[in-house]
């Protein structure tokens, strides 16, 4: 990139343009389903408790509060209108995550999330199934678990190894330096990423679910074979990770746990704990309607739609260039 | 000695890795959307050449290593040292060795100007220009309407580098040489 092209897009105009139908595809999908398209803050108070997600703080002075942070998902505010009432819900936003950029990452990126009332895991898979595979023209997903994935791909139990297992299994890739200060999740994440993530959704669109109960975030869990997993799904279309999807958890108190079991994880490996967003744990408590929720990678699925190779192909301007 | 995180990671930048100077050649992020996020990254060892695939966890920091490329004219050879001149006007001389010349050395000609990578202040690596202009010193005679195609014949050049050149070429001519492929170009006119 030379001073003189820094002002360019760096994607191409039939990139751009398919940016925009792309748009026009969901806003119809959703329109025909009579889902409602909503708007939540994307700049807001607080920011998430998740150990690794790290969002962009704010330096905001208004209605008497200073502060805030860039939302990395619409995910508490949207299940604050769905508490209040709102019925199944979309919503396409900006969202933000510090220190994220490669190939397929970008500080910000557009992503679509959307929630079903009244839906399981199961049936919002059958969903997002259908909004991608319309779009990209592709083969209906099969589907595998987490622990199949791992014993296919990374020749290891997820559920049964060992601590020290798993570790050995890491030495692959990092030195045993490295190896000692990551935590369980933190091996699984490394094989995931570098030895089951790239086989995965190679022939077929491949949804992955049944993830460990460590792994839950804000899922629901139950026992299957003897071992709590969450009902957590993800697909995976040519290796590359596309949403996520929860049959969302609706225990207040257990959502509270929780985020302070986030919080402890956070200190542990040195970062700041975040505040509660105490608004959103309300109204979990007044009641969130049984629902299904997935949030979804824009820029990734044009990646696909286009086969590009780097999301800077698809983004108008990347980070370096914004 | 300033140090490198993660997210300051990008290719190009010279690090130490296990005492060594290296220059990171790609970086690459991977995160799974909930999960750890790692940087692996492929480097090549200045001091050896050889090239390492490592992994990072988000977060871990490299320490920069003091690796800086200067423009130098090359001066002379005793014989054992390559001696090199800042071309920044403060005639600063700097000898590399052997090791630091490297492949170079065929393509060293007094008074042009090369790429020293300076390792704490003493000659790492000489790079040639991406194209050099040398003198043919021995070759077979030219032979007669060869001049658009046909075969080619090995040339020696005065640095003592041997390069394929067209059947045309005769010594004493000048020929713009590719340093990076070691290809005859074309030849320097007007000399």
């Amino acid at each position: 990139m030379t001073e003189d092209s820094v002002w360019r897009p760096s994607a191409s105009p039939a990139a751009l343009k398919s940016r925009a139908q792309q748009l026009a595809f969901v806003r119809g999908f959703f329109a025909e389903r009579e889902v409602m398209e909503v708007e939540t803050p994307v700049l807001a108070q607080h920011g998430v408790t998740d150990v690794n997600l790290d969002g962009v703080a704010a330096d905001v002075s208004a209605a008497e509060r200073k502060g805030g942070w860039l939302q990395t998902s619409p995910e508490y505010h949207m299940k604050r209108l769905l508490a209040a009432g709102s019925g199944s819900i979309y919503q396409i936003s900006k969202v933000f995550r510090n220190g994220e950029r490669g190939r397929r990452h970008n500080p910000e990126f557009s992503m679509l999330e959307w929630y079903r009332v009244g839906c399981d895991d199961a049936a919002l898979m059958v969903e997002v199934a259908d909004l991608v595979c319309d779009w990209l023209g592709c083969a209906r997903p099969a589907q595998v678990s987490y622990r199949d994935a791992m014993l296919t791909w990374a020749e290891v139990d997820p559920f049964e190894f060992s601590d020290q297992d798993l570790r050995q299994r890491c030495e692959q890739w990092l030195e045993p330096a490295q190896i000692a200060e990551l935590d369980r999740d933190g091996c699984l994440d490394l094989l995931m990423s570098f030895a089951v993530e790239p086989n995965l959704g190679q022939h077929t669109p491949e949804f992955v679910v049944g993830y460990p109960a460590s792994q839950a975030a804000l899922a629901r869990v139950s026992v299957v074979d003897g071992h709590p997993v969450a009902h957590r799904f993800e697909l995976y279309i040519n290796g590359l990770e596309l949403c996520n999807g929860y049959w969302e958890l609706i225990d207040a108190s257990e959502q509270r746990r929780r985020f302070e079991a986030d919080n402890q994880l956070r200190q542990q490996s040195g970062k700041p704990g975040m505040a509660l967003d105490e608004a959103f744990l309300s109204a979990v408590e007044a009641g969130l309607p049984d629902c299904a929720g997935v949030a979804l990678g824009l820029d990734r699925l044009l990646m696909l739609k286009l086969g590009a190779r780097d999301i800077a192909e698809v983004l108008a301007f990347p980070f370096e260039r914004a | 000695m300033a140090s490198y995180s993660t997210n300051e990671f990008r290719s190009g930048l010279k690090v130490l890795l296990d005492g060594d100077p290296c220059i990171m050649l790609e970086n690459e992020f991977v995160k799974p959307g909930k999960g750890q996020a790692f940087n692996r990254v492929r480097l090549r060892n200045l001091m050896t050449n050889r090239v390492w695939d490592r992994t990072f966890k988000s977060g871990e920091s490299l320490e920069a290593a003091d690796v800086i490329d200067q423009d130098m004219e090359y001066l002379y050879t005793d014989g054992e040292f390559w001696h090199f001149m800042l071309t920044d006007g403060s005639f600063e001389q700097y000898p590399a060795d052997a090791k630091a010349v490297g492949d170079t050395v065929k393509w060293l000609k007094e008074q042009d100007v090369y790429t020293v990578t300076l390792y704490n202040g003493a000659p790492l690596t000489v790079t040639p220009p991406n194209f050099v202009e040398l003198e043919v010193v021995d070759t077979d005679p030219g032979m007669k309407g060869d001049t658009a195609q046909g075969g080619s014949k090995p040339a020696t050049l005065s640095t003592g580098a041997v390069v394929n050149v067209p059947l045309f070429i005769t010594i004493g001519e000048v020929l713009k040489v590719d340093t990076r492929s070691g290809d005859y170009v074309s030849r320097v006119k007007g000399n």
